[in-house]
């Protein structure tokens, strides 16, 4: 369970990501996929080359918010539907990815990363590893939370929520778009520059099918944490990212085999989106409902 | 303060479902002005609007708001100096917002939407104040999401986020319609007090020919993409919804529209 910790820590980035495009821009964004392995790549080949990390680090996030700016300007400028833009910028990437890595893999073994100190220090695999990615992610969670609380993240969340009330108030919506698309996949490449140095190398297709699992993560701690404040949606990202990974750790322990886990995450997410529409959870959400709007007269 | 010089708006043109919504329409508004807008279904009423705020573009024609020609400036550019309450009070928040933060959007229109907080203490201060004026105790709910008010509630909130940076000209489109009576009579009040406070030149469409007739200081009656009929303030005055209909059936083929309000 403490690796699926760990995993689930990381890849809560990824799910803040998510949950940015997701819920807060309501633009179901596949660039998801192909920006992780971006990030991934940069940085394992920046630091093969012997670049500073933190220089990998910003290089990567930069590459992934270049991905979501293509994406962008594809659906805003281009007037391509989000889901095709995004498997547009995808693909791209594959091939982008490659060029990037040379090779379809890039092994991290022998370099020193920021996994290095706490392998030394024998914290992977323990608490201590966990308490440490914890802290890492309470830091982009309270950023993110911070910027969402702007002139221009809330910009960002009107778009997303009323983009006619927004645009009638004088946001440009293609440009409140294309941040958040890009600030997304500035933290997905993020992610996938630190999944790189935990897993110890950078593959092409690392990135395939992540998208299901933020989306997982993203609804998962919404039906469990409840997403009525901003900051309560950012925290149940990162918890459903946690859950996520411990449900899937749990079918590897029954003896699924991780070929499996694709099947077994869109399962999830199929469950966790129809779910919510049967009669009985309709019933409790509406209870829930109404509790909150009279306390909150 | 608005001009519109023959403006032409045209839907799926060149297809047989051709559909010319305004028809060289032309429409002059003085600083102050407050104009009330009647016509039959598809008149063009809210397609007029829509110009205005440069949700659509003319096919011909100008637009020129306070002395600036506007006919193709994108809707948010020119949104600083365009108020709009929409029919639907759904249309003018933001549900998932709070009210704070749908008055911080609005409040800043206009200006550079920048990293610095949203909402601080000090414009919490003048949300109250301006929430104050509406008599809904709002101002105690700044932390309440919208998507949680009534329809009243969430039409008198969008009237002040349309009225609040002073638009050079505020756009109503039937916006007490979905409302029921009590509450209607409420914004409609609102509407008067704050276009007089802001001292704001307004276009308003209404269904409601009693209210056609006091608000306002001109009504114009509009049919087929053009405007058939401009009463001014004086003959306003001495006008009835039933003088009104009698106008309208003298138009051929016109009816008016079906949701139509005599009192
Ligand atoms: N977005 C659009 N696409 C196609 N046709 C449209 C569009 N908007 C308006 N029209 C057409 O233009 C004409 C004028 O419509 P408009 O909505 O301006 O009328 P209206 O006077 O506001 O009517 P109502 O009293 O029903 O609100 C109608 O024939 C309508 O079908
Ligand atoms: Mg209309």
């Amino acid at each position: 369970m403490v690796i699926a910790a760990e995993l689930g820590l990381i890849y809560a980035i990824l799910a803040i990501g998510v949950y940015l495009t997701y819920r807060v821009l309501d633009f179901p964004d596949l660039t998801v996929d192909g920006s992780f392995t971006t990030g991934a790549a940069l940085s394992a080949v920046l630091i093969v080359s012997g670049t500073p990390i933190w220089v990998a680090l910003i290089v990567s996030i930069v590459g992934g918010m270049a991905a979501g700016v293509v994406t962008g300007l594809l659906h805003v400028w281009g007037n391509i539907n989000p889901l095709l833009a995004g498997i547009l910028t995808q693909i791209a990437l594959y091939s982008i990815n490659l060029r990037i890595m040379g090779k379809a893999n890039v092994p991290l073994l022998r370099q020193s990363t920021l996994m290095t100190p706490l392998r030394e220090a024998g914290l992977l695999g323990t608490w201590g590893a966990v308490a440490i990615f914890a802290v890492v992610v309470a830091i982009v969670g309270a950023a993110v939370y911070g910027f969402l609380g702007t002139g221009f993240g809330v910009a960002i969340r009107a778009t997303g929520d009323n983009e006619l009330m927004a645009r009638s108030q004088g946001v440009n919506t293609g440009v409140t778009k294309v941040a958040g698309l890009a600030i997304s996949n500035g933290l997905v490449a993020l992610c996938g520059a630190f999944m790189a140095q935990y897993q110890g190398y950078a593959d092409i297709s690392m990135g395939i099918g992540l998208i299901v699992a933020g989306l997982a993560s993203v609804i998962i701690g919404q039906a469990i944490f409840g997403m009525t404040a901003v900051w309560q949606a950012v925290l149940a990202a990162v918890l459903g990212s946690v859950i996520y990974r411990a449900v899937i750790q749990l079918a590897l322990n029954a003896g699924l085999n991780p070929n499996d886990m694709k099947m077994i995450s869109a399962v999830i997410v199929v469950i966790a989106l129809v779910l919510p529409q049967w009669s009985v959870f309709k019933k409790i959400r509406h209870r829930r409902r109404r509790v909150m709007a009279a306390e909150a007269v | 303060m608005l001009q519109l010089e023959n403006i032409t708006k045209r839907f799926f043109a060149g297809t047989v479902n051709e559909r010319t919504a305004l028809d060289g329409l032309n429409l002059k508004l003085g600083e102050g002005d407050f104009v009330t807008v009647i016509g039959s279904n598809g008149a063009g009423k809210s397609t007029l609007l829509n110009v205005i705020s440069g949700r659509y573009t003319p096919d011909e024609g100008q637009v020129t708001i306070d002395g600036r020609r506007v006919t193709r400036q994108a809707e948010h550019r020119r949104a600083s100096r365009v108020g709009r309450v929409f029919q639907d009070p759904m249309a003018g928040t933001s549900p998932h917002l709070t009210i704070e933060e749908n008055l911080a959007i609005a409040f800043g229109r206009g200006q550079r939407r920048g990293l610095g907080l949203a909402v601080t203490g000090s414009k919490r201060e003048v949300f109250r104040e301006e929430l104050k004026s509406l008599e809904l105790g709002l101002e105690n709910r700044l932390q309440m999401r919208v998507g949680m008010l009534s329809g009243g509630q969430r039409q008198a909130l969008s009237l002040l986020m349309a009225t609040y940076a002073k638009p050079a000209i505020l756009l109503l489109d039937e916006h007490t319609a979905a409302l029921d009576p009590s509450r209607a009579e409420l914004i409609t009040r609102l509407t008067g007090e704050q276009v007089a406070r802001h001292h704001l030149t307004a276009l308003m469409v209404t269904h409601n020919m009693q209210q056609a007739i006091e608000l306002g200081n001109r009504l114009i009656m509009m049919h087929e993409g053009r405007i058939v009929l401009d009463v001014d303030e004086k003959a306003k005055k001495n006008t009835t919804p039933e003088h009104l209909l009698e106008e309208f059936g003298k138009i051929k083929g016109a009816t008016l529209s079906d949701r139509t309000l005599l009192d």
